[in-house]
């Protein structure tokens, strides 16, 4: 790992493996949690997809509903497995240890993200299997590169903003909870998670300009369906806000998670389970 | 670690270091270090000595870079710990006695992996050393075993065991025996020693409750108090300057049973030690000055209705040089006013 590659870059690739590691083996290691991390939204899923079916809408809808089921997965995760994530760590008494570490902070939550995105997609194979194999819902010839693309912007922009989110929740202590709470339900809507953005009209549009899930939703749809799809904007223009979300998530969460180690430096408080 | 100003400087050295902490919002400030000079040189196994609250974990976090001091200045290894964080966090690892760390789900040789990753060691020289530090902490039947089912105990040996993964240069160890049944702690407490004589430089900054263990590790102890260092040697010579007079200890019984406010003996420190439930009398312990004799103090307690049931006394040890010092015993609360 270390040829050639300057000794802090190769102390942060260590520090995203290591905490990388913890959650890949989380996800082998408690096959119950597909339970509650796969199963139920699957269900969630699947009641969109009948409703659909039994009022005969096109089949297109049914598409929306299980894309919507999967990118869910994604936001719970970010949700409670970013979000609220330094917060646990500072109950568990493990922040201080990071703080004293030598790697960067930015690599440790980088870790937590792609150790994330890696166990959820291992989840999302139970919506897979179910909203494709079970219910037969289907798509359209689509690039499977410009899927991937448009996927991994999605990805990047929605745990970059996980990042920045872990920062602030740890601002707001036993808030933590009730933020992600708050933050769940109101993003699936603005998301049309389970119908077309456009039906939201200039709020959908609104809510796409500052949440990456929906917009991320709706060009990976157009994609996978064209103009039944019912876009929002081009998947190009889609793909370049994305892009822009990444690299203002990036320089945000970097910003916040310094001003929060000089907070704590001065205050003597985050790292301090009981404070 | 090659670099020749952070071999050839002091393991740790601070200037007129102060902190406080604000309360709450719009609260009094609480001074928790007050103008603290200490330094400490390579291969030195260093005691801070004092009661809750005397500034010792607060000492440490600014020195392994997790509090900012509010005045003063402390460098790590040569490196400021302010303006050189990194280089300081290169060079040091810290450990709580008391706390746990890792993740529930991870076995106890991946957990130590993990740590060792984020000081940036090499996995093949992690892993061979997660075996050895999981040998000498006992812990080998349950290196496989999850974090989560191990017990307290296990969990503290685990924790000590990540503090050594990164092979510091500087260990802070705060309180790291804490909770600790006997042998896990003597056994640790020995492996302490032998790391520190095992490469020259190593460098041991511990903080401490237990005399015994102040006294069985430390080249050199400071006896902290309020944020103050009062005194800083080697225990024998701390013990020295409070040799002459004799070391009395006293089994009382008092009125309302163990527990008792401190009876006053005039211009004597003294100061509370074990209570004896089952014989219903408290131990009091001071140093007889050699121009007074006991005859006196004794009547001055039994005015206090206090009954003397037994008189023992002897050698100077470094419990006796902190009341000395302090004025009081180490786990005697200060007295208010």
């Amino acid at each position: 790992m270390s040829r050639g590659l300057p000794a802090s870059l190769v102390l942060d690739l260590r520090a995203i493996r290591a905490r990388a590691f913890v959650r890949i083996v989380g996800s082998v290691r408690e096959p119950a949690w597909i339970v509650s991390d796969a199963v139920f939204p699957a269900v969630g899923m699947c009641a969109y997809v009948l409703l659909y079916r039994a009022l005969g809408a096109p089949r297109s809808y049914e598409t929306l509903a299980v894309l919507g089921g999967i990118m869910s997965t994604y936001w719970i995760n970010v949700l409670w497995g970013m979000g609220a994530q330094l917060y646990w760590e500072k109950q568990q008494g493990q922040l201080q240890l990071y703080f004293a570490a030598p790697c960067s902070r930015m690599a440790i939550l980088t870790g937590m993200a792609l150790g994330g995105l890696i166990m959820t997609s291992s989840r999302t194979l139970v919506a897979i299997a179910v909203g494709f194999g079970l219910l037969g819902v289907r798509v359209q010839a689509f690039d499977p590169a410009l899927l991937v693309l448009v996927f991994l912007l999605t990805m990047a922009a929605l745990y970059m903003l996980g990042m920045l989110l872990s920062s602030l929740f740890l601002l707001f202590g036993r808030e933590a909870w009730h933020l992600c709470n708050s933050l769940q339900e109101p993003v699936y809507f603005l998301s049309g998670l389970y119908f077309p953005i456009r039906a939201l009209g200039a709020l959908g549009a609104t809510a796409a300009g500052i949440i990456p899930l929906g917009l991320g939703l709706d060009a990976v749809r157009q994609v996978l369906l064209g103009a039944a799809a019912r876009g929002l904007l081009p998947v190009r223009t889609e793909a370049l806000i994305l892009g822009a979300f990444i690299v203002v998530f990036f320089v945000l969460a970097r910003m916040a998670l310094t001003y929060l180690e000089g907070l704590s430096k001065r205050e003597g408080r985050l790292t301090q389970r009981w404070q | 670690m090659s670099d020749p100003r952070s071999a050839l400087a002091p393991a740790v050295e601070t200037r007129g270091l102060r902190r406080t902490f604000r309360a709450s919002r719009g609260g009094a400030e609480v001074l928790a270090l007050d103008g603290v000079d200490v330094r400490i040189e390579r291969g030195e196994i260093f005691g801070l000595l004092g009661p809750n609250g005397a500034g010792k974990t607060t000492l440490i976090k600014i020195l392994s870079t997790l509090l900012y001091p509010t005045v003063g200045s402390a460098r790590v290894a040569g490196h400021d710990v302010v303006l050189e964080a990194v280089e300081v966090r290169r060079r040091i690892a810290l450990v709580s006695g008391g706390e746990t760390s890792g993740y529930g789900i991870l076995t106890v040789r991946e957990c130590l992996w993990m740590f060792s990753q984020f000081y940036g060691v090499p996995s093949q020289i992690a892993w061979p050393r997660v075996d050895e530090l999981i040998r000498i902490v006992d812990l080998e039947e349950q290196a496989h075993t999850r974090i989560n089912r191990l017990s307290t105990g296990q969990r503290q040996r685990m924790n000590f065991a990540r503090g050594f993964v990164s092979d510091p240069e500087v260990m802070f160890l705060d309180e790291p025996t804490l909770g600790m049944d006997v042998n896990a702690a003597r056994s640790l407490r020995a492996y302490v020693l032998h790391w520190v004589r095992e490469k020259p430089g190593r460098t041991v900054l511990l903080t401490t409750h237990y005399m015994a263990e102040a006294e069985e590790l430390c080249d050199r102890v400071a006896i902290i108090d309020r944020g103050r260092v009062l005194a800083c040697d080697s225990a024998p010579a701390l013990r020295r300057q409070v040799q002459g007079g004799q070391h009395v200890e006293l089994e009382i019984r008092t009125p309302d049973g163990a527990g008792a406010v401190l009876p006053g003996l005039g211009d004597i420190p003294a100061a509370w030690g074990a209570p004896h439930p089952e014989r219903g009398t408290r131990t009091l312990k001071f140093r007889l000055p050699p121009d007074r004799v006991l005859l006196p103090v004794l009547r001055r307690l039994e005015e206090q209705g206090l009954l003397v049931e037994g008189v023992s006394t002897r050698e100077t040890t470094l419990e006796d040089v902190f009341i000395a010092v302090v004025g009081r015993g180490l786990d005697e609360p200060e007295a208010s006013g």
